[in-house]
């Protein structure tokens, strides 16, 4: 099947999600062919601003797994469901200094999550299965999820966390 | 994704190109299970030089193979991990729980 091809729900399309400018944002079908999509459009955005190759192979993972946890436990494995991924660039002052970041946002309109029972299993067990959310939050400094209206919003932050000079300005990177 | 086997003396070597993920780490799974279970080689060897990425669902995968392989009495080695596999493994805490060589001849040699 064609993944791209299917009708866009309603509630997707005329909702708004965020007001900010965004750097990307990607539509996708909830088809899993595309996670290596989503994976190669993320590695230049997370080079252009200034993430170490340790860094965007952790936000690439987060993503992914995010994206493919939508497809698993909210749409039930259909193909042909509405995922959106916007990215924001996010500055703050650490120590006085500034230090750049992203912020990742994922939305859906499949089921609400319950996250009290979403399969994250203890570590200790080795068994397959369920090590998901541990990944998604070991490789981010922030992970949220908020039910919107019909949506689902997982919003995901990481900071860089540079050393002086090591992420370059907004201006320089888009420049 | 692409997966070839080899046999070298009593071991079955699985090379693995492309990534693994929730799209087709079911053939990664399939391909071990079918090795150690219906097979029942006594050395699984899989080469993950040519894998750049695994998701949690190739790891599920590669953790299927070594319960099958203890349950089986076998061997499941891996070998060749690029950064980012050893680095999910090692979120996960599995990669302890792997023998994992840097290179075939290691791997072979174990």
């Amino acid at each position: 099947m064609n993944p791209v091809a299917a009708k866009q729900p309603r509630g997707m399309k005329k909702s708004s999600k965020t007001n900010r400018a965004f750097l990307l944002k990607l539509e996708l079908r909830s088809h899993p062919t595309l996670l290596c999509v989503i994976r190669g459009a993320l590695e230049p955005l997370m080079d252009m601003l200034g993430f170490s190759a340790e860094h965007t192979r952790a936000i690439i993972r987060a993503v992914d797994e995010a994206v493919a946890n939508i497809m698993r436990h909210s749409y039930h494995g259909r193909l042909d469901q509405p995922i959106e991924v916007y990215c924001n660039r996010l500055q703050r002052r650490a120590n006085g200094e500034p230090e750049q970041g992203v912020e990742i946002l994922l939305f859906d309109c499949g089921l609400a999550v319950d996250t009290t029972k979403l399969p994250a299993r203890s570590l200790d067990e080795i068994r397959p299965g369920g090590l998901g959310l541990h990944i998604i939050r070991g490789s981010m400094d922030t992970v949220e999820y908020k039910r919107a209206g019909r949506l689902n919003r997982l919003r995901l932050v990481k900071y860089a966390h540079p050393s002086k000079g090591e992420c370059g300005s907004p201006e320089e990177n888009l420049s | 994704m692409k997966i070839s086997s080899r046999k070298l003396d009593k071991a079955t070597i699985l090379d693995v190109s492309g990534n693994i993920d929730m799209s087709n780490s079911p053939e990664v799974r399939k391909a071990l299970l079918h090795e150690i279970r219906e097979k029942g080689v006594t050395r699984v060897v899989l080469n993950l030089t040519g894998v750049a990425y695994i998701d949690s669902s190739g790891v599920a995968s590669l953790v299927e193979g070594l319960k099958a392989s203890r349950e089986s009495g076998s061997r499941f080695v891996l070998f060749g991990l690029n950064e980012s596999p050893r680095e999910v493994l090692k979120i996960s805490r599995l990669l302890k729980l792997f023998e994992v060589y840097d290179d075939e001849a290691q791997a072979m040699a174990s």
